[in-house]
């Protein structure tokens, strides 16, 4: 079934990895680029340097750990309402 | 007299067109019909244009404001769009259904009262059910069953409301109403069940994902829009909305997070992104409300766009679980890129009409000072790029290769597709005209650099997240538990327990009563019997003294 695509490039592990440095290098510049557009601060901790990388990364690890935890209780498998 | 077309009844000229005509003059009645309703919705003047006798009332079907052109423009748009998606794929009967299903989208716009509103409600609760029940197999009929049991509720609960609104007042007027009595609370819930507000949310999540491929994509736009209007003319600035709203976007999120059904995933963030505009609604300010009908606007297309590259998956591949699909990107580019697109635009990512929409919500929240809504709206809308905005692309397109190489799109879908991205991008980039059809004025900057910057961060490092978490959210063969467990678990379950104890009561009683009821007319013949206790003969004495005690009491009771 399977054969070779010329998409495959892109799921290379030498792919992957570069992608990887870009990513990176691009998160570092929306830091780098709040010193040079300071955030208008409203609340005071949203004017900190990286406050929304840490935020979001941080609410990110909450909900997925939260689904995580409610997905013990309540997921069951998909044929269980099947009668 | 009339003087204005009503745009809704072109549209439902259209869906009976389409059941009289054959082949292309068909598909060129599903494709105009819209675009005709189109037309109408912009010869709309503002204010009432239609007044009707109806039942003892004068009732307004046609009203036009910014506002309610704004949104009959959407729908009409959407209806287009999505007759585009499938007019070669689907089914006549679901194209028809789909435009009377839009006709009451639209007609609802321009409702100058209550009573009209109602009646196109039920017209689309009746003809979504039908979009629902043209899906594949007993999943969709129970499905669409559930549906419509659920909106035929919601529909009374909003009747009741409306009627004791007429009997109260006297007033069938679309008007601000303070939710300080019964009657405006009943029109709340009746609405709210239409927004999908929880605990009755899921049956969004079950009903959408049971239709069709093509069926999926009307239903994205109608019903929950259709009532974030409502709310935007009945309770504008209701302060309970908003934690009504927050509870939405989060639940949206969380359930998304354990979905494995690429569509249910997209139904789920559906509930997540009109959660937005409830909060919005209910923050109040023109801003808010400006960014609720703005949003509105964009999520109809891009969320369109997203169940058109879910629509094409299963429509190619047959397949519509996460775990079954993966590495489609090589053979499908177009529907990858367009997927992307919605899904971009869905986590308002700059340059998308979700950036420049959405965030005025989040903006609204910030000059009212409301800093917790503010944080959490910001939390949401990284967890939409979680759950949506990263999640469902490379579900749908990339992890994996699971092997299938499917064919890209058919033309007309892609032709749907690459319009709605086009309006998504559009729409990011060229916010102003959008902000010109709201319906306050708009003195709002959606680029401004510090704010770009605080978005970039917040999504990009979500997506890191998702990322380095990837582990954690394996695709597993499973549902999540929602709200409907109740009516589609608990609730057979203790009704076959009530039967099986009724049965086991009436045999009981039946015993007993036969056993009673032979006994009792055995001592009955005895006492009626010559020589039983009433049939024989009595003394006179012992009857005077029986008389006697009996007018005794009579009197005794008549001077109490």
């Amino acid at each position: 079934m399977k054969q070779p695509h010329r998409g495959d490039w892109l799921s290379q592990p030498a792919t992957i990895r570069r992608l990887w440095i870009v990513f990176t290098a691009v998160l570092a510049l929306t830091i780098a680029l709040q010193l040079l557009f300071p955030a208008d601060a409203h609340f005071v901790v949203d004017g900190w340097l990286g406050f929304g990388a840490i935020f979001g990364f941080g609410v990110c690890v909450l909900m997925v750990f939260a689904a995580k935890v409610l997905g013990w209780v309540i997921k069951r498998p998909d044929d269980y309402y099947d009668d | 007299m009339i003087d204005v077309v009503p745009p809704a009844l072109v549209l439902v000229a259209g869906a009976l067109l389409t059941g009289l005509t054959r082949g292309m003059v068909r598909s060129g009645v599903v494709l105009l019909a819209p675009l005709v309703a189109l037309y109408f919705v912009w010869q709309v003047p503002d204010g009432v244009a239609v007044t009707m006798q109806f039942l003892g009332y004068t009732i307004e079907p046609v009203e036009g404001s910014p506002l309610r052109r704004l949104f009959a423009t959407a729908f009409t748009f959407m209806a287009f769009a999505g007759a585009l998606f499938s007019f070669r794929q689907a089914k006549w009967y679901e194209l028809a259904a789909a435009h009377l299903y839009a006709a009451g989208a639209v007609g609802v716009s321009f409702a100058g009262d209550l009573i009209t509103l109602f009646l196109y409600w039920e017209l689309m609760a009746i003809f979504s059910t039908v979009v629902v029940w043209c899906g594949e197999g007993p999943r969709a009929r129970a499905a669409g069953i559930r549906y419509a049991v659920i909106h035929l509720l919601g529909g009374v609960i909003l009747k009741v409301g409306i009627e004791g609104m007429v009997v109260h007042t006297g007033s069938i007027e679309i008007q601000a109403i303070p939710l300080d009595n019964f009657d405006a609370w009943m029109m709340l819930i009746g609405v709210l069940i239409n927004v999908a507000a929880y605990p009755i949310s899921a049956w969004l999540a079950d009903a959408y994902p049971a239709s069709t491929p093509t069926g999926s994509v009307f239903l994205s736009a109608f019903t929950t829009k259709t009532a974030i209007l409502a709310l935007i003319l009945l309770f504008p600035g209701t302060g309970v909305l908003i934690p009504i709203g927050l509870v939405m976007i989060f639940y949206g999120i969380i359930y998304a997070l354990l979905e494995n059904d690429i569509r249910r995933i997209l139904a789920y963030s559906i509930v997540n992104q009109v959660g937005f505009m409830v909060c919005a609604v209910g923050i109040g300010t023109e801003l808010a409300i400006n960014g609720a009908a703005a949003h509105a606007f964009a999520h109809i297309i891009y969320k369109a766009l997203l169940f058109m590259s879910a629509g094409v998956v299963i429509y190619r591949t047959g397949h519509n679980l996460a775990s079954d699909l993966g590495g489609l990107y090589r053979t499908m580019p177009i529907t990858t890129i367009c997927g992307i697109i919605g899904a971009l635009s869905i986590s308002s990512f700059p340059l998308t009409s979700g950036f420049t929409t959405k965030t005025m919500i989040s903006e609204a929240a910030q000059n009212e000072h409301l800093v917790l809504v503010y944080f959490l709206l910001a939390a949401a809308s990284a967890g939409v790029f979680l759950h949506a905005g990263i999640k469902f692309p490379w579900l749908a397109f990339f992890q994996k290769d699971s092997g299938l190489r499917p064919k890209d799109a058919p033309w007309n879908m892609t032709a749907a597709m690459i319009l709605m991205s086009a309006a998504c991008i559009a729409l990011g980039v060229f916010p102003q005209p959008l902000y010109a059809l709201l319906p306050y004025p708009v003195e709002y900057e959606p680029y401004k650099a510090a704010k770009v910057v605080f978005y970039l961060q917040l999504l990009l490092f979500s997506g890191l997240a998702f990322f380095l978490l990837l582990p954690w959210m394996q695709r597993t063969r499973t549902v999540a538990l929602d709200v409907d467990w109740l009516w589609r678990r608990v609730l057979p379950v203790a009704w076959n327990a009530g039967a099986r104890l009724n049965t086991r009561v009436r045999r009981w009683l039946a015993v007993k009563v036969g056993r009673l009821s032979r006994d009792g007319s055995r001592r009955l013949a005895n006492a009626l019997a010559p020589w039983g206790f009433i049939g024989r003969s009595w003394q006179i004495g012992t009857t005077a003294l029986w008389v006697a005690l009996m007018l005794t009491t009579y009197v005794v009771i008549y001077y109490l």
